[in-house]
């Protein structure tokens, strides 16, 4: 195809042919209420001409910006510009049309909006991908994207859109519900890592445990989510009603236990299969040579195995994490709380913005949580390189 | 391996009875259910529902194995070598995007019903034989590719007859990995009305009437387990087959 740094980006011009399209469909809807289906309005209509020309054109230019092969910090301005005329395009938008429509009308980003939202963020991904940077240098832009996103939230620009209408009226829930998710999330993660690491250790020991743990803990994973949450309510109500203090731990058929353990039995597989892999790693001449030192086998397991096989067992931990993040969400099915209180609520009232406001921090949580984890797992991998 | 042949018939005649039989259960979920409650779901037949869940999951997992591995040859295919890196991304960030999230994400753009949970599971089945399918085609033994076309044959032979086949227990992983997915996220479906057998859990959940819940959680597991160990079992026949 083309020979780097000259000619046409073939995925470029693929976003190009994407983005135009995506502007020949509705850019915003403008609905009477937050329950009924709205109207579509395009990029163009979204304000009076003047207003919505430099958007359009920042998104133009960001589109064209994207084409040129091999010039990577300017299709990453492409992006930025893209982004940047998205949401003036949107603030113009909402304040325009809602002037002009009743107290209780919503507007909501269209399909154009995301559509365009996504082609610029692959643009930008895809240019980032061929810079290849270091853990650091992504680390530092993950943290300078969620900061742009952070302080546009925090400005308000967007809180006319029918979604941060959602959650300027759930304010105080939206808090409590992301840090139930988390507690979830990030607790069965815990609770997975102290019964797994031993368990995995164990298993890399006894030939016989492992052959008899790890098709157990696969099964366990083949159970589909909203069945596992499900079974979990007989079990825990029935500790809960006849296990002494268990019901004044909170322990009980509904809420946050069932959901908590049935992430702790999801999160185990990785764990505990990815410890065995991890320590099995260790080079055979690395093993001889700490015998040879004369460690005993729990030195050899803690300064020689376990630090080998550090970015495997970390890789285990990253899968738990996303998987949990996501999972979580069905905790708001059983009343366990998190961002699938929303979600399901949303569902139930056919309220689309309330499902957004459960659903997309899930997944900016769930893609930060996978990026971070990522660096950490490449920083562990290089540090033995690095010291040897 | 012993107790797989034991307890593999045992749990397809479980499966069986609970789906086609459910009545034969009622003295075992009584306790479970509410007083004076209803035990065994009735509203749908459970092999109706059944049946709509697993040809959602077929369809879904069929279209996607389909598109996802067409695309795999594409960016495997010295033309489509520019979309590798991006395809790349595309695989990595969209399997960290919660099932669940797409299923939520499909409705407010498609509305209720079967589509959004097709489309859900389609889009996410994707990723897994997209991933695995390209590892399949790109780790090829060269000495074979080598006398693939040593003795002639064309672009198109060696894809046909050669790199395919050997792609295929890797790529036939990432079918299970998506049909397992994917039949969690049907019952998930049932939130979104479409007809699966998470209808029976979400109206236990609904009613407090553990009985049901525990009745559909049952049935949809002991599919996916069953289903999930058949394809291994084919998986391993198969590698045996490309190893011997």
């Amino acid at each position: 195809m083309t020979s780097p740094g000259v000619g046409i980006s073939a995925p470029g011009l693929l976003f190009a042919v994407l983005g135009a399209a995506a502007l020949c469909v509705p850019f915003m809807t403008l609905a009477a209420n937050r329950i009924v289906a709205g109207e579509g309005v395009m990029a163009w209509g979204v304000a009076s001409l003047p207003v919505v020309l430099p958007g359009l054109a920042a998104i133009a230019a960001g589109l064209i910006m994207g084409l040129p092969a091999g010039r990577n910090s300017l299709r990453i301005a492409g992006a930025a510009l893209g982004v940047g005329g998205l949401l003036w395009l949107l603030t113009q938008g909402a304040s325009g049309l809602l002037a002009e429509a009743g107290d209780y009308a919503r507007v909501s980003p269209s399909v154009s909006f995301w559509c365009l939202l996504v082609v610029f963020m692959l643009l930008m991904a895809d240019a980032l991908a061929a810079m290849a940077p270091g853990p650091l240098m992504r680390g530092g832009v993950l943290a300078a994207v969620l900061a742009v996103l952070g302080a546009i939230l925090w400005s308000g620009v967007l809180s006319d859109l029918s979604v941060m209408r959602e959650f300027a009226s759930r304010a105080d829930a939206f808090g409590r519900e992301f840090l139930r998710h988390l507690g979830l999330a990030f607790g069965s993660l815990a609770a997975a890592a102290v019964i797994g690491f031993p368990l995995g250790v164990l298993c890399h020991r006894l030939a016989s445990l492992r052959g008899a743990t790890l098709p157990v803990l696969s099964f366990l994973q083949t159970i589909p989510s909203l069945a596992m949450f499900g079974l979990m309510i007989p079990i825990l109500g029935w500790v809960g009603a006849n296990l002494p203090g268990a019901r004044a731990l909170g322990i009980a058929g509904i809420g946050f236990a069932p959901a908590f353990l049935a992430l702790v039995l999801y999160s185990l597989l990785p764990v505990v299969g990815n410890t065995v892999a991890g320590l099995a790693s260790a080079p055979p001449a690395a093993l001889e040579a700490a015998r040879g030192m004369g460690m005993t086998p729990l030195q050899r397991l803690l300064r020689v195995e376990f630090p080998l096989g550090l970015p495997i067992i970390l890789t285990g931990l990253r899968i738990v994490l996303v998987q949990n993040i996501g999972l979580a969400v069905i905790a708001g099915l059983i009343g366990g709380g998190g961002f699938g209180t929303f979600v399901f609520q949303g569902l139930n009232q056919t309220a689309t913005d309330l499902i957004l406001l459960g659903a997309l921090p899930t997944v900016v949580l769930a893609l930060t949580a996978a990026i971070v984890m990522d660096i950490l797992v490449e920083l562990t991998r290089k540090t033995p390189k690095d010291s040897a | 391996m012993k107790i797989g042949w034991i307890l593999r018939p045992l749990l397809v005649a479980a499966l069986l009875a609970l789906v086609l039989r459910p009545e034969w259960f009622t003295p075992l979920l009584a306790p479970l259910a509410p007083a004076n409650g209803p035990v065994i779901y009735t509203r749908a037949s459970l092999l109706s529902l059944s049946l709509s869940h697993l040809a959602l999951v077929a369809m879904a997992s069929a279209a996607a194995t389909v598109v996802a591995v067409t695309l795999a040859i594409l960016v495997t295919r010295p033309a489509g070598a520019a979309f590798r890196p991006l395809s790349r991304t595309i695989t990595n960030m969209g399997q960290t995007f919660p099932p669940v999230a797409v299923l939520a994400l499909a409705v407010p753009a498609l509305g209720f019903g079967a589509g959004p949970t097709l489309v859900a599971l389609f889009l996410y089945g994707l990723l897994p034989i997209f991933e695995n399918a390209v590892t399949g085609l790109t780790n090829l033994p060269p000495a074979t590719m080598e006398a693939a076309r040593g003795i002639g044959l064309s672009r198109w032979q060696r894809l046909w007859r050669v790199e395919l086949p050997l792609a295929l227990p890797v790529t036939l992983t990432g079918i299970r990995l998506s049909v397992v997915i994917a039949l969690g996220t049907a019952t998930i479906g049932s939130t979104v009305a479409a007809r699966t057998l998470g209808e029976v859990i979400i109206a236990g959940l609904l009613t407090n009437n553990t009985a049901f819940v525990v009745q559909g959680g049952l049935a949809v597991g002991l599919f996916a387990v069953l289903i999930y160990d058949a394809m291994v079992q084919l998986e391993t026949r198969l590698a045996r087959r490309m190893g011997g």
